[in-house]
């Protein structure tokens, strides 16, 4: 039955999914796609996450998707739909955003890359691609702008470690070190012109996103380079399962976790991205009420000091046992090499050094709020 | 990966293996691939009773939670706790890195147990889902 499993239309594939399989990679259903979870060749989540922090992996993140918005107002429909201050961007130049429901809770975060006049692209979450899409196409009808769904066009690929610059400098003619974070340019990348290089990631390192095209022979191509110039830094082939640890270690929110259509931008501690003071916005008005009416619940950083591992969903108690909040994402940390987790907890017990319980198994285990991002890039 | 045929299988993917009326307890080499990084197990202590087919333990990996099923009924009379402060060592070598050693209750229970042939027979079908 496993040949009638594998092709169930239901589950979606990247372009480089034959290559995951040929390299052994444990695969998963994540979002309705087929994508790795880890690679026993690379040593599995944990020499994977090493890696990231300390060299250098790459990450088939093709399931992400992306949405373009074109025309004469499209920086006007940017900044209606999103949160942030898409008018600060210079061409070349990315922001970290959400799409907001009018209730100022999360329909996504995103990446807004200014491509050029009037001219956006938005990177979006796997699990929300056409939710995306039919939101920001249906929200932005009354401007002059076309909103294209790219999400199939590109196969993407991650490059995250501090050795992140080195590695794909040898396959590029772009000058990597004049690109900043958050800043993207365009150049040739395995021989392919006009690559989209952004240095974004989803792990707190330093590193590339690349934008190819989607053909399996592209990007099987791209891939295989990426992997063959790589091995002089000791690349490896990473997957979801060390993304997360990554990016739990570096507090990024994940849709359905720390950020969903029932948390808002407060209680998400993301006040930073939310600019206010703009243009009237989807979710401007709720989030103006919340503000003054103060937060139920914020999102704290755990780290457990009984013995146990908090996971996403576990009950988060009290010193005396009662019932204040719940994890959204939990696990060990591989480079800390202690358990963590982010929470939802009252405002009264968020201060560092509450001392609180993870219910783990029917029991309390002890641990207390500590200051996020756990892990921080070191400032070269 | 080969079984060693000097003990038997549970579905669950456990080892038993018996000398006298006692026998000593660890998970299969299939069941840590599958869990990968191993970082915790949870174990019970010397003298509890456990039977078989419950829930006797937890191990633990980077991303998943697994619950350890009681091959056989007994008492508990050895716990390995080497693995609390170095789970990882059952990644390592599963089938040296026994978890519990139990004062059989019922030998008659081993006999359900699946041997090494059939276990491999098992984990191929498992593997091919």
């Amino acid at each position: 039955m496993s040949v009638v499993e594998a092709s169930a239309p239901t589950v979606r594939k990247t372009s480089l999914n034959a290559v995951h399989r040929q390299m052994g990679a444990k695969m998963v259903e994540f979002n309705g796609w087929d994508m790795p979870v880890e690679y026993p060749c690379s040593g599995g989540i944990v020499a994977e996450h090493m890696a990231v922090r300390t060299g250098v992996g790459i990450f088939d993140v093709s399931h992400m998707g992306d949405i373009r918005l074109v025309g004469p107002q499209a920086l006007a429909a940017v900044q209606y739909v999103s949160m942030n201050d898409a008018s600060r961007l210079t061409i070349g130049q990315a922001q970290y955003s959400a799409l907001l429901y009018p209730q100022g809770t999360f329909v996504d975060d995103v990446i807004v890359h200014r491509l050029g006049e009037g001219d956006y692209l938005l990177v979006i979450n796997a699990g929300t691609r056409e939710k995306d899409f039919a939101w920001v196409r249906d929200n932005t009808r009354q401007f002059d702008c076309k909103v294209t769904d790219l999400s199939d066009d590109y196969t993407q690929i991650a490059i995250q470690g501090p050795k992140a610059h080195l590695l794909l400098q040898k396959l590029t003619d772009a000058n990597l070190s004049a690109v900043k974070n958050y800043w993207f340019t365009h150049g040739t990348v395995c021989g392919l012109k006009n690559v989209l290089i952004g240095r974004t990631g989803y792990t707190g390192e330093d590193g590339f996103e690349i934008y190819v095209p989607s053909d399996d022979a592209t990007s099987v191509m791209v891939w295989n380079k990426v992997l063959e110039a790589g091995q002089e830094f000791g690349v490896v082939a990473c997957g979801l399962g060390a993304r997360n640890t990554l990016r739990l270690e570096s507090k990024m929110p994940l849709y359905g976790h720390e950020i969903s259509d029932t948390i808002n931008v407060w209680e998400a501690c993301l006040d930073r991205f939310c600019k206010m003071e703009k243009a009237d916005f989807i979710g401007r008005a709720a989030l103006e009420k919340a503000k003054a009416a103060g937060v139920a619940k914020t999102l704290v950083g755990l780290e457990m000091t009984g013995r146990g591992i908090a996971r996403d969903e576990y009950r988060v108690l009290d010193t005396t046992g009662a019932v204040i909040g719940y994890v959204t994402s939990g696990s060990p940390s591989p480079f800390l090499k202690k358990n963590i987790g982010l929470a939802y907890v009252p405002p009264q017990l968020a201060a560092l050094g509450t001392p609180l319980q993870v219910e783990v198994r029917g029991q309390g285990v002890a641990a207390i709020v500590v200051p996020t991002p756990f892990y921080k890039r070191p400032k070269i | 990966m080969a079984y060693p045929a000097d003990r038997k299988y549970t579905k669950e993917h456990e080892w038993v293996m018996v000398d006298g009326g006692s026998a000593t307890v660890g998970i299969t080499n299939y069941a840590q691939e599958s869990l990968g990084d191993i970082v915790f197990v949870d174990l019970p202590k010397v003298g509890s009773e456990i039977s078989a087919g419950k829930m006797f333990g937890t191990v633990e990996s980077v991303k998943a939670v697994s619950d350890l099923y009681a091959p056989v009924s007994g008492t508990v009379s050895g716990v390995n706790d080497s693995l609390a402060t170095a789970p990882e060592a059952v990644n390592k070598d599963a089938h040296a890195s026994w978890m519990l050693k139990i004062t059989l209750k019922d030998a008659v229970e081993m006999n359900a147990l699946l041997s090494a042939a059939d276990y491999e027979k098992f984990v191929a079908e498992e593997a091919g889902k």
